[in-house]
C-alpha cells in the first residue's frame, strides 16, 4: 500500500478554492486534540476561542483593529510572493514605517492641522519602502538571498526602535518609561464609528489596498508582469520585463504597505511609540497571504481569521488559564496545513494497493481500472 | 548483413503498456530484437519511443505486459537491474559533469571502486579499438557534443552489454561524425551484439538497420525491413498520412533588396565558464530571403540568439542593426518595436509561460508592440481584444487544443509551437528570427510552420532560422551559414550547398572561409 501523487494536467479550480477550507478543518481537528491533551473540553475551548471574541459589536471593532495591519502587510507580500520574491522582513518594514511616520508628531509636536496625518502616512510608507529597499539593493547588486537579509533586518529594526524610545525620543515626562510623547490630536488616526467601537481608518486603508492590488494583479499589465516574472522568469525576460526592476517594485510596494500598516497602528491603536508595537503582525501576515491564496480579496478573509486567532488566544488565557502562545500554535498549524493542502491543486492523490511483483498480476490488478480511466 | 530469422531473440516484449494519467503512452507494444541485429524504433515525437525505452531500461514501471530476456521472463525494476541483465543505454541528453574528466565521469557511473587510472586505461583501449578516439583525462566541459557522446558510448560499452539502446544518437552529430558512429555500430553488430536504434531520420535507418518497428500514438503500426522501404513509405507509416511537401518559390531580386537585419562584428564573452564566446560574427539578411544557420548543438547558437534578440545587450550598438538602424543597445522590447520578432528554442518557460493561458502568452511578446490594441488607459489590459487576437492566431495556425483558452503547458509541443510562431507571424514582422522552429514537432505541424516562414519571407520580410536539422534548413533556406565554436561561416547559396559541404563546416573546417573549404570537399 502506498500513496502516489499524480500531476493534474491543469491546476484544479475546485481545490484552489477548497484548499484553505480543508486546511482550516484540519487545524480545528489538530487543535481539538491539543486542547484535549491540555485537559480542556475542546468544544468549550473552541467556543471561547472562536465564537465569544466576536459575539458583540465592540468586539468586531477589535477584530478590525487586529485585521487591518495583517491585511495591509499581506496584500503587499502577496505581490512579492507572486513575483517569486521572498520578503520575510515585513515586521521590520512595519517598524520603520512607524518610526518614520512618527517623526512629525514626536519631533514637531507644535505642527498641527489637517496636513499632519496625510504627511505622517506618507512618511510611514516612505520609511517602510526605504527599509525594504535594502534587501532589494543587496539582491540586485550582490545576489544575496533576500530571505536572509530581509529577515535579519527585522531584528535590526526592533532593536533600533527599542533604542529610539529609550534614548533620543523618550518622553522627558514619562518617569523613565521607555516611550515617546503621546501624539497630538491631529496626529491620531480617527475612529470610524466612535460610538460603536475603536476601529479606525486603518481598516479602510486595508480594504482599499486589497481592492487596488486585486485590480492590478488581475487586470493590469503590471500585475501580468508580476505573475510572469514569478512563474517563468526566463519567459519574463523574453517579454522584455526586467528582473531587477521587478525586485525593486515588489520590495518597495510591500515595504510601503507594511510601513503604512506600522504608522496606522501607532497613530490609531497605540497613540505613541513603545519598545514593542507589534505582536508579530509582519510574520503572521505571511500566513495571511498564503491562507488567502495570494489573492488580495482572499487575504481580507484570511486576515480576519488570523486576527481572530489573536483575540481567541487572549480569551482562552483569561478564561481557561491556557498560555496565549496557543494563538501562535494555531497560526503555525494553519500555515502548515495550508501549504500541505496546496499540493491538491496541482496533484491528485492515488492509493496503490500493492507494489508490482509479476507483470501478470500487475496486469490484473492495475491495468483494468486505469484503462477505463484513460479512455 | 540482413536479419536472420532463425536467430534467437535476445529481447522479446509482449503487450507492454504504460499509462500516464489519461494518456496511454505505450499501448500493448510487441517487439522482438534478435541477437546481432540493429533494430530501428521509428516514430514521431510523442509516439511513445522514449517511454518504451525507459521501461526496457528500468527507469519507468510498466502498467502491464511482459519482457523476456534470452527467453526467460524478467522484471526490470531499475537501471541497475537492466545493466546486470546486459542492457546498456546511451541517452539523447547526456548526464555528464562538465567540471570532471571523462574518466571520472565513467568511474561515477561504474561505481565499482576500481581506481580512476585503471578505468582511464580501459576506456582509452576500448575507445581506440572501436574507432571512437577519446582522451579520458580531458575535461568534459572542453569537449564537443560529439566527443561527449563518445564518453556515453564508452561508458555503456565498459559494462559489456548484450543490447545497446541508442536514443536519437545522430541528432547532435555532423554528417561525418554520424558516419563514424555507423561504422562503430556495424562492428558491434559483427561481434553479435544487438542494438536498438531510435531515430526519426529515415535515411540513416534505411542505411544501417536490419529491421524496424514503427510506433504511432503509442501503438505498433508495423514491422518492416527498412532496406525494402522508401523514405516516403516509412514516413507514411510514422505519420499515418501523406505530409504536404513544403513549396519554396525561387527568391528574385534579393541582391538588390534592402538589408533588414545586419550583424557586424558581433562578439560576446562567455557568460559562464562553459558558455561559448561569440567571435566576430557577420551576417546580412535581406528582405525576401530565408537564411539558415546550421550547426551542432552547443556551438553558440543560444548565445547568438540571445544577443540578436536583445535579451542580452551589446556594447557596440552597431553590431546588430535592424532595418538600417543600430539596435545593439536596445532591449528586446526596443528591437520588437523596430519590427523584429523572435521565437526561442525552448517553448515552455522561455517562449511561453507554461501555467498561463494562450491569450496571456500572446500578451507576453506583444504587450509593447500592440500596446494600443491590447493595453488601455492606466495600464489596464483589454482582455477581450487579447482573447480575440489569440483566437485569430489559433485559427490561422490550426492550433488543436482541448479548451477555448487553455494553459500553454496543456498543449502538445507541436501545437504550442504553432501558436508561438503564429503569435509573431500575426504581427507581420519585417525581421523574424527563429531558433529551432520545429524541434520536437510532428511532421504535419512542421510542414505548416516551414511553409509559413517561407511565405513571410516572400512577402518582403527577412527571416533567419537557426536549426540543427539539416533537412529542415535545406527545405527552407535560400542560403545556409554554419555556426561552429562561436564563429559563423559565410552563407552558402542553396544551389551550391550540399550536406557534405555543410557537414564539413559543422565539423569546424575553417569557418569564415567557406569558399576555401569547398575546394577541400
Amino acid at each position: 500500500m502506498r500513496i502516489e501523487l499524480v500531476k493534474r494536467p491543469q491546476r484544479s479550480a475546485l481545490f484552489s478554492v477548497l484548499s484553505p477550507f480543508i486546511a482550516f478543518a484540519l487545524t480545528i481537528i489538530a487543535g481539538a486534540i491539543m486542547f484535549a491533551l491540555l485537559g480542556v473540553n475542546p468544544l468549550n475551548a473552541f467556543e471561547i476561542y472562536f465564537v465569544e471574541p466576536i459575539s458583540q459589536v465592540w468586539q468586531l471593532h477589535e477584530l478590525a483593529i487586529k485585521a487591518a495591519p495583517l491585511i495591509l502587510i499581506a496584500v503587499g507580500l502577496s505581490v512579492c510572493y507572486r513575483a517569486n520574491i521572498w520578503n520575510i522582513g515585513a515586521e521590520g518594514q512595519f517598524i520603520f514605517g512607524a518610526i518614520f511616520g512618527s517623526i512629525i508628531p514626536v519631533l514637531f509636536p507644535g505642527f498641527e492641522g489637517p496636513l499632519v496625518l496625510p504627511l505622517m502616512l506618507l512618511f510611514g510608507m516612505v520609511g517602510g519602502a526605504l527599509y525594504a529597499s535594502i534587501p532589494a539593493l543587496l539582491k540586485t547588486r550582490f545576489g544575496t538571498n533576500e530571505i536572509l537579509t530581509s529577515l535579519m533586518l527585522v531584528y535590526v529594526a526592533q532593536l533600533f526602535l527599542d533604542w529610539t524610545v529609550r534614548g533620543p525620543w523618550r518622553d522627558p515626562q514619562s518617569h523613565g518609561f521607555p516611550q515617546t510623547i503621546q501624539f497630538g490630536d491631529s496626529a491620531v488616526l480617527p475612529e470610524l464609528m466612535p460610538d460603536a467601537g475603536r476601529a479606525n481608518w486603518g481598516f479602510v486603508f486595508a480594504l482599499v489596498a486589497a481592492v487596488l492590488a486585486w485590480l492590478m494583479m488581475g487586470r493590469m499589465l503590471k500585475g501580468f508582469e508580476v505573475r510572469v516574472m514569478g512563474s517563468s522568469p526566463r519567459a519574463g525576460r523574453f517579454a522584455g520585463f526586467g528582473f531587477n526592476r521587478m525586485v525593486f517594485f515588489a520590495f518597495l510596494l510591500s515595504g510601503a504597505l507594511a510601513g503604512l500598516a506600522g504608522i496606522s497602528e501607532v497613530s490609531g491603536a497605540i497613540g505613541q511609540l513603545q519598545p514593542v508595537i507589534s505582536p508579530g503582525y509582519g510574520f503572521t501576515a505571511i500566513i495571511v497571504a498564503f491562507l488567502g491564496r495570494l489573492n488580495p480579496l482572499g487575504i481580507v478573509a484570511a486576515g480576519l481569521v488570523l486576527a481572530l486567532t489573536y483575540l481567541g488566544g487572549e480569551a482562552v488565557q483569561s478564561a481557561l488559564g491556557i498560555s496565549d502562545k496557543v494563538a501562535r500554535v494555531f497560526q503555525g498549524m494553519l500555515l502548515f496545513f495550508v501549504l500541505g493542502c496546496d499540493t491538491l491543486i496541482h496533484y491528485r492523490i492515488r492509493l496503490i494497493g500493492m507494489a508490482l511483483t509479476k507483470p501478470n498480476d500487475a496486469a490484473k490488478l492495475e491495468a483494468a481500472p486505469k484503462l477505463e480511466e484513460a479512455r | 548483413m540482413s536479419a536472420n530469422h532463425d536467430r534467437a531473440n535476445l529481447l522479446e516484449v509482449r503487450g507492454l503498456t504504460k499509462i500516464f494519467g489519461t494518456l496511454t503512452a505505450c499501448d500493448h507494444i510487441d517487439l522482438n530484437i534478435a541477437k546481432g541485429e540493429i533494430h530501428a524504433l521509428l516514430g514521431e515525437n510523442g509516439a511513445g519511443k522514449s517511454t518504451l525505452v525507459k521501461m526496457l531500461f528500468g527507469s519507468l514501471e510498466p502498467n502491464s505486459g511482459e519482457i523476456f530476456w534470452d527467453g526467460k521472463p524478467v522484471t526490470i525494476t531499475s537501471p541497475g537491474v537492466a545493466k546486470k541483465l546486459g542492457i546498456g543505454m546511451v541517452f539523447q541528453h547526456f548526464s555528464l559533469f562538465e567540471a570532471l574528466t571523462a574518466a571520472e565521469n565513467i568511474a561515477l557511473s561504474l561505481n565499482d571502486g576500481s581506481p580512476i587510472s585503471t578505468i582511464a586505461a580501459k576506456a582509452r583501449a576500448l575507445s581506440f579499438s572501436y574507432g571512437l578516439p577519446l582522451d579520458p583525462d580531458s575535461l568534459v566541459g572542453d569537449l564537443s557534443v560529439g566527443e561527449r557522446q563518445r564518453i556515453e558510448i564508452i561508458r555503456c560499452l565498459l559494462q559489456t552489454p548484450q543490447l545497446i539502446i541508442l536514443d536519437e544518437p545522430t541528432s547532435v552529430l555532423t554528417p561525418q561524425e554520424a558516419d563514424k558512429l555507423f561504422e562503430t555500430l556495424e562492428r558491434l553488430r559483427a561481434e553479435g551484439k544487438s542494438i536498438l536504434y531510435i531515430s526519426h531520420r529515415l535515411e540513416e535507418v534505411k542505411r544501417i538497420c536490419d529491421r524496424a518497428t514503427v510506433l504511432r500514438h503509442g501503438k505498433v503500426v508495423g514491422h518492416c525491413n527498412p532496406r525494402q522501404e522508401t523514405a516516403s513509405s516509412l514516413a507514411r507509416m510514422m505519420v499515418g498520412s501523406e505530409v504536404k511537401a513544403v513549396v519554396r518559390a525561387p527568391a528574385e531580386g534579393i541582391e538588390t533588396a534592402p538589408a533588414l537585419l545586419e550583424i557586424r562584428g558581433l562578439t560576446r564573452k562567455p557568460a559562464t565558464p562553459f558558455a561559448i564566446p561569440l567571435k566576430n560574427i557577420n551576417l546580412t539578411v535581406r528582405a525576401g530571403e530565408v537564411i539558415g544557420i546550421a550547426g551542432v548543438a552547443g556551438n553558440g547558437q543560444g548565445e547568438f540568439f540571445e544577443s540578436v534578440s536583445g535579451e542580452v545587450l551589446q556594447q557596440d550598438a552597431g553590431s546588430v542593426r535592424i532595418r538600417g538602424k543600430d539596435a545593439g543597445g536596445l532591449s528586446i522590447t526596443g528591437r520588437r518595436l523596430m519590427g523584429a520578432a523572435f521565437v526561442p528554442e525552448e517553448r515552455l518557460g522561455h517562449g511561453a509561460a507554461p501555467r498561463m493561458k494562450l491569450s496571456e502568452n500572446l500578451l507576453l511578446s506583444r504587450h509593447a508592440t500592440d500596446g494600443k490594441a491590447f493595453v488601455g488607459s492606466g495600464g489596464m489590459v483589454k482582455n477581450g481584444a487579447v482573447y480575440s487576437a489569440a483566437q485569430r492566431i489559433i485559427t490561422a495556425m490550426d492550433v488543436r487544443k482541448s479548451a477555448p483558452d487553455p494553459e500553454a503547458a496543456a498543449l502538445s509541443g507541436g501545437n504550442l509551437q504553432k501558436f508561438i510562431v503564429g503569435r509573431e507571424l500575426d504581427r507581420k514582422p519585417s525581421v523574424m528570427i527563429v531558433n529551432q522552429p520545429t524541434w520536437g514537432v510532428d511532421a504535419g505541424a512542421a510542414a505548416h510552420i516551414r511553409q509559413a516562414l517561407i511565405e513571410l519571407a516572400r512577402s518582403g520580410s527577412a527571416v533567419l532560422v537557426i536549426s540543427q536539422d539539416l533537412d529542415e534548413l535545406f527545405e527552407l533556406s535560400d542560403a545556409i551559414a554554419v555556426m561552429h565554436n562561436g564563429e559563423l561561416s559565410t552563407p552558402l547559396p542553396i544551389a551550391e550547398a550540399t550536406f557534405e559541404k555543410v557537414g564539413l563546416l559543422m565539423g569546424g573546417a575553417e569557418p569564415g572561409h567557406a569558399e576555401h573549404s569547398l575546394e577541400v570537399a
